[in-house]
């Protein structure tokens, strides 16, 4: 088979199975580039994936170009991508279509009134989860609650949010070091 | 020209984002803000569909909004878009990678980073959230706080995060489906 339509097919598989990306993912990407490809050792996925962490974007798709440029350059970067997020497409404009088709019925709206509320439940449980990750001490803490109060209350864009972190995380570390 | 104003801002998002899964949330609400594709409140949704269906969160959520603001070809502009800095970032500096991900400056920006991320998700989907709970249109004043609270809503809210931090390997599509079920017997 072609490398790059392998790499579109491989990537597609993984979207198609991967339920919440992330963590879901790696599994999955275990079992098809390191077991049935060997396009990677077990290692270097792990690597790939933590460098797909520290890139902005989308976890799942940074990994997947990453991969994607290792094997085939440019272009196997591009049909790694594409392979990602076509399942996505394709699965997530049917669902929009049908739910608008139906969104004017009491019972839809009804159902998407409890799903709210369930969603609610859901994204605090993972802003829990971060949080207790980030905040380790009295500058992270501090970070987390000015960016929370900025865009809630005073209606701050998140570009200059995340600016403002990336350099205050700098700024402490750099003034921590000759401490240590 | 609504296709150029997915672009940008999708782009943007795909630059910005970090932390993954729910990291592009604040980005969207500004989007719901400024553009009249879609509602703070149509974000919840996105995220209901998203997190049940395959596929990765962030280009879920994309390709759902791209669709909101201008039908098929809107949802493969926004996704094209969030997925372009991604791939440009990581063809010019791949070989540097590895190296990069060590060096001390990375590791001090994502200490600063990883709590904004949580704070930047809560800040934006804070009033979301109030209007899922609270009857927030019948504030009139701390007089009649008690009119406020949606109890049936706040009532189901706990035991649902009860029920997530009990059972953290259940997959959330299950909680969404108690939702749509809940929410028609009981019409919140």
């Amino acid at each position: 088979m072609h490398p790059y339509f392998d790499l579109f097919l491989t990537f597609a598989r993984v979207g198609v199975c991967t339920f919440g990306g992330g963590y879901a993912m790696l599994p999955l990407l275990q079992r098809e580039i390191v077991e049935r490809h060997g396009w990677a050792t077990e290692d270097e996925l792990m690597d790939y994936y933590a460098i797909g962490q520290c890139t902005p974007g989308v976890i799942a798709v940074n990994t997947a170009t990453f991969i994607g440029s290792k094997q085939a350059g440019i272009a196997g970067a591009v049909a790694a991508t594409a392979g990602i997020i076509f399942p996505s497409i394709v699965i997530i404009i049917t669902i929009a279509a049908c739910i608008q088709q139906f969104a004017h019925l009491a019972i839809v709206q009804h159902a998407f009134a409890g799903i709210r509320i369930a969603v609610c439940a859901l994204v605090l449980q993972s802003v829990w989860k971060m949080a207790k990750k980030g905040v380790t001490d009295l500058p992270t803490a501090l970070i987390l609650l000015i960016t929370f109060a900025a865009v809630a209350f005073f209606g701050a864009s998140p570009v200059g949010m995340v600016l403002f972190a990336a350099a205050g995380g700098i700024l402490i570390g750099l003034f921590r070091r000759p401490r240590t | 020209m609504i296709y150029l104003q997915l672009f940008w801002e999708f782009f943007k998002t795909g630059l910005f984002a970090v932390g993954g899964g729910l990291a592009t949330l604040p980005f969207l609400k500004e989007v719901s803000l400024r553009y009249p594709w879609f509602t703070p409140n149509d974000l919840l949704d996105m995220i209901a569909v998203s997190e049940s269906t395959p596929g990765p969160i962030g280009v879920n959520t994309a390709t759902y909004a791209g669709y909101h603001a201008a039908g098929i070809p809107g949802a493969l502009v926004a996704t094209t878009s969030l997925v372009l800095p991604s791939v440009v970032i990581i063809l010019l500096v791949a070989r540097a990678l590895t190296r990069f991900r060590s060096s001390p400056l990375v590791q001090h920006a994502f200490y600063g980073l990883r709590p904004a991320s949580a704070g930047l998700i809560f800040g934006a989907m804070f009033e979301v959230f109030a209007v899922s709970l609270l009857h927030t249109e019948r504030w009139t004043g701390l007089s009649n706080l008690s009119a406020v609270f949606n109890l049936p809503a706040i009532l189901f809210f706990l035991l649902l995060t009860l029920g997530i931090r009990k059972l953290p390997r259940l997959h959330p599509i299950w909680f969404i489906l108690a939702g749509a079920v809940c929410g028609i017997l009981f019409q919140f």
